[in-house]
């Protein structure tokens, strides 16, 4: 699937690429992929990320989701296929390179030091200084007015930037970072499985600011193993397995049970549905999996109909 | 604050008056014992409040300022240990790269014949690359600070001994009290400021204006933030662009500094140096950062802690001596302080994050 068959309405509004003047996408993978010596991570992944657009990566553990953050945030390069920012290609040789043109990942193990102030992190590695030479000293009073608006705006509602980000709950410490990459100029923001350690609640809070971060006009990676978080919040979504795209699918084409479906594999489930009845002894159990997989089953034969997007 | 921290944060539009009935629990007492240097503090008074007992002439204004100055000596040391400390590492080649720097401005202007000043900036030179060999062989192989320094402080001891020996033919350096710039330098290094006809040592002095540069590159500077950053966690410090190298190599310079500060005054308070000396000392100055409040493991801790420590050991060290005990009894309070500090400093910490 090419990336450029993506209806028209998710593009760029105002973006016209400099030399055609047609409307490019803020990011997009063509056919990329990626080897570590014989073994093969990624292979012809296709993708796109706009302005105001969540894309969602979907897949189990191995399917590939880190390489691909890690292509696109600077830390490893991609040795198949082309990754375009703003309609020209592009190769990061480090991190500080996607940096600069506006590309922020938030990682799972967020980048915070707990035992520090909301306020230093917030601006840790970028402080304002005032003064000059040696006397030059951070401007404490306007980083931490920053830091309560830049937080507010993001609808998180802080008590006191003084006190340690380590204090805060693990939903809370991922709006920080989220809020501090919108802040320092981020267009496109790299979420790494940011609900993957939350409860229900603390998912949902996430959730919120994801949605945040895309009205504010941030294209968005929302890199998930959980269908249920990335259908409510996304626009696009790839599917990976094992290193492969095995779906990438518009919103308008797609619906959670058939996500759902395609996430979770009816193969796999029949397979522990008869691997639990030889165990025997787990009668209930194997009868909610038997269930489990007719339902799957189900829905992916009405995804294959309904979809004409599904590879 | 437990209770509120792990509630989800409402959405701003039904904040209504926000968040005030949340910051009001905290009241400016606890935020006071929240503070790292808390737990030394009240040691302190306690200390202070005992030997004045047991000891009517501790709270002369003469027995203080041998106080302090006995302070200050660890205390200078104390500052660059605590800052390196709250970076996450620790430098067991202090006490005798003290001695290497008062001994290379020593034999230097000596051997040379030049004047005593050459010999104090070369020690400077000496103190702060010591620092930066500790930091960068650190940086480079990422072994523990405790090997990296662990090699330094062997190799030094044995630096120290041998060379002196080489060039003085002596265990100890030579007399340079008639030396050109002698006068000068003891002026700078080693005098006495009288206030009020007590004699202060002019080392109470350069160790407060220590701790107070310090609180500021803490507090109010970014070299400050990336302090705190590298000690607490190193990779989130690096991925947001802090310069961790440079600001672990910086810390160690920083030590290698006030190493040379006490190298000096040692050499013109006396003006010959022991070769042999030095050894132990070390220990003195991660004890005092330790008591004042700074974490082992990094990330916490504040300048004036280390101050506050040093002061400590001072009045147990010079206490112990008014109060007329024998001084053998010495090493084993000031292992007990260790303790007792640490554990309060805990507990202190704790109370004052959960509440």
């Amino acid at each position: 699937m090419n990336a450029k068959e993506i209806d028209q309405q998710t593009l760029l509004k105002d973006e016209k690429d400099p030399l055609t003047h047609t409307p490019v996408h803020l990011l997009s993978l063509d056919g990329v992929g990626k080897h570590y010596g014989n073994i093969i991570a990624l292979s012809d992944v296709t993708m796109a990320v706009d302005n105001g657009r969540v894309t969602c990566v979907l897949g189990d553990n191995g399917a590939g989701k880190s390489t691909l953050i890690k292509i696109i945030a600077g830390l490893h390069q991609h040795d198949a296929g082309v990754l375009n920012i703003m309609g020209e290609e592009r190769k990061f040789g480090s991190p500080r390179d996607a940096l600069d043109v506006g590309i922020a990942t938030v990682y799972q193990d967020l980048a915070v030091v707990p035992l520090m102030p909301i306020w230093r992190n917030f601006f840790l590695g970028s402080e304002l200084t005032s003064g000059f030479g040696p006397f030059k000293s951070m401007d404490v009073e306007k980083m931490k007015a920053i830091t309560l608006k830049e937080l507010a705006e993001m609808g998180i509602d802080l008590r006191d930037v003084e006190q340690p980000i380590g204090q805060l709950s693990g939903g809370e410490r991922q709006c920080v970072a989220i809020a501090r990459a919108v802040y320092f100029g981020a267009k496109v923001l790299i979420l790494d499985e940011p609900t993957a350690a939350l409860g229900v609640k603390q998912s949902g809070v996430v959730l919120r600011y994801v949605l945040q971060a895309r009205d504010r006009g941030l294209g968005v990676i929302f890199i998930t193993h959980n269908p249920h978080h990335a259908f409510p919040v996304g626009d696009r979504f790839l599917l990976l397995k094992r290193g492969k795209s095995i779906g990438y699918y518009d919103k308008k084409d797609i619906t959670l049970d058939e996500l759902t479906a395609q996430m979770a594999g009816g193969a796999e489930l029949a397979e522990l549905a008869h691997e639990l009845e030889q165990l025997g002894g787990h009668g209930d159990v194997v009868k909610e999996v038997q269930a489990e997989v007719a339902d799957v089953t189900h829905n992916r034969e009405t995804s294959t109909e309904s979809s004409p997007r599904h590879v | 604050m437990a209770k509120t921290a792990t509630l989800p944060p409402a959405p701003a539009s039904a904040a209504g008056p926000r968040g005030d009935e949340r910051i009001g629990r905290r009241n400016p007492l606890q935020t006071l014992l929240g503070r790292p240097e808390v737990g030394a503090l009240v040691g302190a008074v306690v200390l202070f409040v005992f030997f004045a007992l047991v000891s009517p002439t501790f709270t002369q204004p003469n027995a203080l300022a041998t106080i302090l100055y006995g302070s200050s000596t660890i205390g200078i040391m104390a500052v660059g240990v605590s800052l390196l400390m709250i970076g996450g590492e620790f430098d067991l080649s202090t006490g005798v790269a003290v001695i290497s720097s008062a001994l290379t401005a020593s034999m230097f202007s000596w051997y040379f014949s030049t004047n005593i000043w050459v010999g104090v900036l070369l020690a400077l030179v000496v103190s702060v690359g010591i620092g930066y060999i500790n930091g960068w062989i650190l940086m480079k192989t990422k072994l523990p600070s405790f090997i990296v320094t662990l090699a330094t402080f062997l190799m030094l001891t044995g630096l120290n001994l041998g060379l002196t020996r080489l060039i003085g033919g002596s265990v100890s350096s030579p007399s340079i009290s008639s030396m050109d710039g002698f006068a000068s330098a003891r002026a700078v290094f080693a005098s006495s400021v009288s206030i009020g006809g007590i004699d202060v040592k002019i080392t109470v002095f350069i160790w407060i204006a220590l701790v107070a540069v310090a609180t500021w590159v803490l507090m109010r500077t970014r070299v400050g933030n990336w302090i705190f950053a590298v000690g607490g966690d190193e990779n989130a410090a690096r991925a947001v662009g802090v310069p961790v190298k440079a600001t672990k190599i910086g810390l160690f310079m920083g030590v290698g500094f006030c190493g040379w500060i006490l190298g000096m005054h040692n050499l013109f308070a006396f003006d010959t140096v022991q070769s042999g000396e030095g050894v132990g000392n070390e220990f003195l100055y991660i004890i005092a950062a330790v008591i004042g409040g700074c974490l082992l493991t990094g990330g916490y801790g504040s300048a004036v802690g280390g101050a506050i420590g040093a002061f400590i050991f001072g009045m147990a060290n010079k206490g112990i001596v008014y109060a007329q005990w024998n001084p053998d009894w010495f090493k084993f309070f000031l292992g007990l302080m260790l303790l007792l500090a640490t554990i309060i400093n805990l507990i202190v910490k704790r109370r004052a994050e959960l509440k």
